[in-house]
C-alpha cells in the first residue's frame, strides 16, 4: 500500500524530503490508509453479519457452548490487545527518530501478534479434534471464515512489521519512517478492534 | 530526482525530454522509456492508463454486444436454435457480467483516470504504481472470466448469481468459478481506483479550487468512488462465501443443510443496488459537463447537482431489497424499501430538472456529444419512469423476471450511462487525440443507436407485461398470443432493433478510424468549453500543465476566457482571450521543477500473480503456491523501490535521476 505521493500538488523544487504539500494538509498515504480500513469495516462487517445469520445452526453437541475455551480465547486476546500498546510505542519511538527503539517494539508487536496467531492455529487444531471440520455446520464454515479473515489479516500486519523493522535496518538512520510506522500501526490497531469485535460477538455473548 | 535539460524551443513551455534507458542492470532496471512498447506497459502516466482502460473497455462493450446479438437473434424467430438452452444461459451472464464489469465500469475508471486529475489541476493520481496496478488486474481478471469459454463453458447462473442456483449441483462447469475468483480481481481493481481517487481529489486540487468549485464531473467521480469503497468488500464477502461453496464444499447457500439462500441475494444487492449508481453517475457527471459547453450558459444549479448526486449516493444504500420484493420479505420491510425507492425518485428528477433548464434558454449547439447528452435525458427519464413501477411492491411483483425488468434495466443503463459515455467519447476526444471525430458519422452513429435502442428495448415492455419471462431460451407460436400482443411479432422487432443498435455503435469505430486518417489537427478549444482540462494542450503534455493554476471560480477555463461586464445581477459576458492566449500565458510562467514518478513493472508483475493464483483455485492447488510468490516478491520489489528513479536507471545516468523536467526557455 504504502506507495510515495507524487510530488504533484504544487511545485516546491526539490522537494526530497516526504513533506508533500496537499490540499488538506493530511499525508496521501495515512488518507489512502483510512479509506482502506473504512472499507474494511464492511469486509468485517459482511462475515460478521453471515456468522451471526449461522451462530445456531449446528448439530447438538458441536455448537459454541461446547467448544469454546474462554480463558484461553481471553488469554490470547489480551495478548492482541497488549501488542497495540507496544505499536503505540513503536509510533512514538519512530516520532522520535529512535530507530533502535522503534525497531525493538515494531519486533515485540510482531512477536505478540505471532503469538495470537499461534494461539487461533492451536484453537483451530482443538477444535478440528473435537469433530469441528470446516465443512461440518453452518456454523462451522461461517465461524471458521470469520476468524480465518481476521488471522490472515493478523498475519499481513506480522509479515508488514518486520518488512518495517528490515528497511529501518537496511537504511540510512536519522530518515524520517514514522509515516510508514503510524500507517502499519493503524492497520494493526484496526486488526485489534475487529477482534474485539469478534471477541465480543462470537464468544462472549451465549449463543 | 533528475534534471533533464533540455533544448529551449522558440515558443517557450516545456517539452518531455528524450531520455536513454541504462543497459547496465539487464532486465532489473527501471523501465523509464518515453517510446514504444514499453512505455505503454510500464507505464504509471495517468492519461496512459486511462486511454488503456478505454481502449480495453470499448473491446468489451462489442464483446458484450455481439454476445446480446447472438441472444437476441436466438430468440428473432419461432423456436430458434441458434443457440442450446445452456449456451443461452452462458450467454446472458455473460452479456450482463461483461457490461456491467468489463464495459461501463471500466469505462468510468478510463474518463476519471483521464480527466480527473486534469480537472482539479494535478500532475498525476496520488498513487500513480497503485492506478496502473488497478487497471492490470482489470486487465488480467476480464481475460480471466474469459478464458472459461474455452475451458468448459462459462458462467451461466445469471449475472446476479442467485444461489443456491449457483453452486454446483445445478452449474458443474467450471463457468461460475471463472466469474467468482475473476469478479475478485476486477474488484481488486475497483478497490484500489477509488482510495486512489478520492485521495487525488481530496488532497491534490490546484490551490484555491475549493469542493464547490469542482468540475461537476470529478464531483460525480467523487461520489461513486466512496460508493465503490464500500460496496466492493461486500461483494468480496459474497464471491468468498459462494467460492468456499463451489469450491471447499462449505453450505453457506445450501437449503439443504439449513442454509439461508436469501443471504445470497441480501449481500448481492447490497452491492448490487450501490453498483447501479456506480454505473450512471459518471455518465450523469459527463453530461453535466456537456450541456452547459452546448448551451453557453453555466449548470443551472450546480450546488444542487452535487448536492442531489450525494443524495443519490447515501440512499442507494437503502434500497437493494427492492430487488427481492418477490422472495417474500415480509410486509414491513417491503414497506420500507418502496417508499425509500420513491424518494430516490426525487434527487434523480432533480438533476432531470437542472439539466433542462441549464438548456432552457441557452444557445443550443447540436453536437453529436450534445445530441447523446440529450438522448440520455430523455431515454432515462423513460427508464426512470418504468423504474417508480418497479418502486411499487404490488406492481413489481407483476413484472419480476419479465422482460417488462430487461426493458426497465436497459433504458436507464443504455439510455443512460451508454449515452453518456458516447457523449464523452465525443466530447473529449479531441483532448485526449488532439482530432475531432467527424460529425456527420457522428450523427449517423447517434441516431441509429437511438432509432436502435428503442426498437430493442421499447417492445420489452410490452413483452414483459405480456408475461414473458427474462430468461426464456426459445419462444414458441403456442405461447406467442395474438394481434398487437403478438409476442413473436414483438421478439422480431426488437431482434431486428438490436442489428441496427449493433450497426450504429460500430460507426463509433468506423468514425474513429476515418477521422483520424482524414481530420488535421483539432483546435486547441473546439467547443468553447469552460472547465481546467481543456487549459492544456492536446493531447496534454506528460505533466499536464505547464504551471498549475489558481482557481478563482467554477468554470475557471471559461472566465479566463470571458470578462463579466454587465452590472449587479445582470451578466454580459465578452471574450477577452482565446485558449491559445490562456495557453500562452501558462507555458510563459511554466513550474521551474517538475516532479514525475517513474514507470515500474511492479504493477503489472504483481497483478499477473493474480490469475495465476485464481487457476490455482480451479485447477490446482500448487499454481496458488506459483502465484502467491509472484505476488510476495512484485510487493517486496514494489515496496523497495523508490517512486522515483535513481541517477542509474538513465544512460548516461543523470545527475539526481527521475523524470524531471526543466524549463527550457530563456
Amino acid at each position: 500500500m504504502a506507495d510515495t505521493a507524487v510530488h504533484a500538488a504544487t511545485d516546491h523544487g526539490h522537494d526530497d524530503h516526504g513533506t508533500h504539500h496537499t490540499t488538506t494538509g493530511l499525508s496521501n498515504n495515512k488518507l489512502a490508509m483510512w479509506l482502506f480500513l473504512g472499507s474494511e469495516c464492511l469486509l468485517f462487517g459482511g462475515l460478521i453479519s453471515t456468522y451471526m445469520l449461522y451462530r445456531g445452526r449446528h448439530s447438538e453437541n458441536l455448537g459454541p457452548d461446547q467448544l469454546w475455551d474462554i480463558p484461553f480465547t481471553s488469554a490470547s486476546s489480551f495478548v492482541l490487545l497488549m501488542s497495540s500498546l507496544t505499536m503505540v510505542l513503536a509510533v512514538t519511538a519512530a516520532k522520535r527518530r529512535d530507530d533502535r527503539n522503534t525497531s525493538l517494539w515494531l519486533t515485540v508487536t510482531a512477536m505478540l501478534g505471532a503469538l495470537f496467531v499461534a494461539g487461533q492455529i492451536y484453537e483451530f487444531t482443538v477444535f478440528y479434534r473435537e469433530g469441528l471440520g470446516f465443512t461440518t455446520s453452518l456454523f462451522s464454515s461461517s465461524f471458521y471464515t470469520l476468524t480465518g479473515f481476521h488471522g490472515v489479516h493478523v498475519t499481513v500486519g506480522v509479515i508488514m512489521l518486520l518488512s518495517v523493522v528490515g528497511i529501518l535496518m537496511k537504511r540510512r538512520t536519522g530518515e524520517d519512517k514514522s509515516e510508514l510506522v503510524e500507517m502499519v500501526g493503524l492497520y494493526w490497531h484496526f486488526v485489534d478492534i475487529v477482534w474485539i469485535l469478534i471477541f465480543t460477538l462470537v464468544y462472549l455473548i451465549p449463543a | 530526482m533528475a534534471l533533464i535539460e533540455r533544448p529551449a524551443t522558440r515558443d517557450g513551455g516545456l517539452v518531455p525530454a528524450v531520455v536513454t534507458p541504462s543497459s547496465s542492470y539487464g532486465v532489473f532496471r527501471r523501465p523509464v522509456e518515453t517510446k514504444g512498447w514499453k512505455s505503454w506497459l510500464f507505464t504509471i502516466d495517468h492519461k496512459k492508463l486511462g486511454i488503456m482502460y478505454g481502449v480495453t473497455a470499448i473491446f468489451f462493450f462489442f464483446l458484450g454486444g455481439f454476445e446480446a446479438l447472438l441472444i437476441r437473434a436466438q430468440l428473432a424467430t419461432n423456436e430458434g436454435t441458434i443457440l442450446s438452452a445452456d449456451k443461452y444461459n452462458q450467454m446472458f451472464t455473460m452479456h450482463a457480467t461483461t457490461m456491467v464489469f468489463l464495459f461501463v465500469m471500466p469505462m468510468a475508471a478510463a474518463f476519471a483516470n483521464y480527466f480527473v486529475p486534469l480537472q482539479i489541476g494535478a500532475r498525476d493520481v496520488a498513487f500513480p504504481r497503485i492506478n496502473a496496478f488497478g487497471f492490470w488486474c482489470f486487465l488480467f481478471g476480464a481475460i480471466f472470466i474469459n478464458t472459461s469459454w474455452f475451458l468448459g463453458g462459462a458462467a451461466d447462473g445469471g449475472w446476479f448469481m442467485y444461489a443456491p442456483n449457483s453452486s454446483v449441483p445445478f452449474s458443474p462447469t467450471s463457468g461460475i468459478d471463472f466469474w467468482t475468483l475473476g469478479l475478485q480481481i476486477t474488484g481488486i481493481a475497483s478497490l484500489t481506483g477509488a482510495i486512489n481517487l478520492i485521495v487525488t481529489v481530496i488532497n491534490m486540487r490546484a490551490p484555491g479550487m475549493s469542493l464547490m468549485k469542482m468540475p461537476i464531473f470529478t464531483w460525480m467521480i467523487l461520489i461513486v468512488q466512496f460508493l465503490l469503497l464500500f460496496a466492493i468488500p461486500v461483494i468480496t464477502v459474497a464471491l468468498f462465501l459462494l467460492m468456499f461453496q463451489r469450491n471447499f464444499d462449505a453450505t453457506f447457500f445450501s437449503v439443504e443443510a439449513g442454509a439461508d439462500p436469501l443471504l445470497w441475494q441480501h449481500l448481492f444487492w447490497i452491492f448490487g443496488h450501490p453498483e447501479v449508481y456506480i454505473l450512471i453517475l459518471p455518465s450523469f457527471g459527463i453530461v453535466s459537463e456537456v450541456l452547459p459547453v452546448f448551451s453557453k450558459k453555466p449548470l443551472f444549479g450546480y450546488p444542487l447537482v452535487v448536492f442531489s448526486g450525494a443524495a443519490i449516493g447515501f440512499v442507494g444504500w437503502g434500497v437493494w431489497a427492492h430487488h427481492m420484493f418477490a422472495s417474500g420479505l415480509g410486509p414491513i420491510s417491503v414497506a420500507v424499501f418502496s417508499v425509500a425507492t420513491m424518494a430516490i425518485a426525487i434527487p434523480t428528477g432533480v438533476k432531470i430538472v437542472n439539466w433542462i433548464m441549464t438548456m432552457w434558454g441557452g444557445k443550443l449547439v447540436f453536437t453529436t456529444a450534445m445530441l447523446f447528452a440529450i438522448g440520455l435525458i430523455v431515454q432515462f427519464t423513460i427508464g426512470g419512469l418504468s423504474g417508480v413501477t418497479h418502486a411499487v411492491a404490488p406492481s413489481d411483483t407483476q413484472q419480476t423476471d419479465t422482460y417488462y425488468i430487461v426493458a426497465h434495466f436497459h433504458y436507464v443503463l443504455f439510455g443512460g450511462a451508454v449515452l453518456g459515455i458516447f457523449s464523452g467519447l465525443y466530447y473529449w476526444w479531441p483532448k485526449m487525440f488532439g482530432k475531432l471525430l467527424n460529425e456527420t458519422l457522428g450523427k449517423w452513429n447517434f441516431w441509429l443507436m437511438i432509432i436502435g435502442m428503442n426498437l430493442t428495448f421499447g417492445p420489452m415492455h410490452i413483452i414483459g407485461l405480456q408475461g414473458q419471462p427474462r430468461r426464456m431460451y426459445q419462444t414458441t407460436d403456442a405461447r406467442a398470443g395474438e394481434g398487437f400482443f403478438n409476442l413473436n411479432f414483438w421478439n422480431l422487432v426488437a431482434s431486428i432493433g438490436s442489428l441496427i443498435l449493433g450497426i450504429g455503435a460500430f460507426l463509433f469505430v468506423i468514425n474513429v478510424f476515418y477521422s483520424h486518417r482524414k481530420n488535421g489537427p483539432a483546435p486547441l478549444d473546439p467547443w468553447d468549453a469552460r472547465s481546467l482540462e481543456w487549459m492544456t494542450a492536446s493531447p496534454p503534455k506528460e505533466h499536464n500543465f505547464d504551471a498549475i493554476p489558481t482557481v478563482h471560480h467554477l468554470d475557471e477555463f471559461f472566465h479566463r476566457k470571458y470578462e463579466d461586464r454587465g452590472e449587479g445581477e445582470h451578466h454580459e459576458y465578452h471574450q477577452v482571450a482565446t485558449a491559445e492566449d490562456v495557453l500562452a500565458e501558462q507555458e510563459a510562467n511554466a513550474d521551474k521543477h517538475i516532479h514525475l514518478p517513474s514507470p515500474s513493472y511492479w504493477p503489472i508483475v504483481l497483478a499477473f500473480g493474480l490469475p495465476v493464483m485464481a487457476y490455482g483455485v480451479i485447477y490446482n492447488i500448487w499454481l496458488i503456491v506459483v502465484g502467491g510468490a509472484i505476488v510476495m516478491a512484485a510487493m517486496y520489489g514494489w515496496g523497495l523501490e523508490p517512486a522515483t528513479a535513481t541517477p542509474d536507471d538513465y544512460d548516461p545516468p543523470t545527475p539526481e535521476g527521475g523524470a524531471e523536467l526543466e524549463v527550457a526557455h530563456g
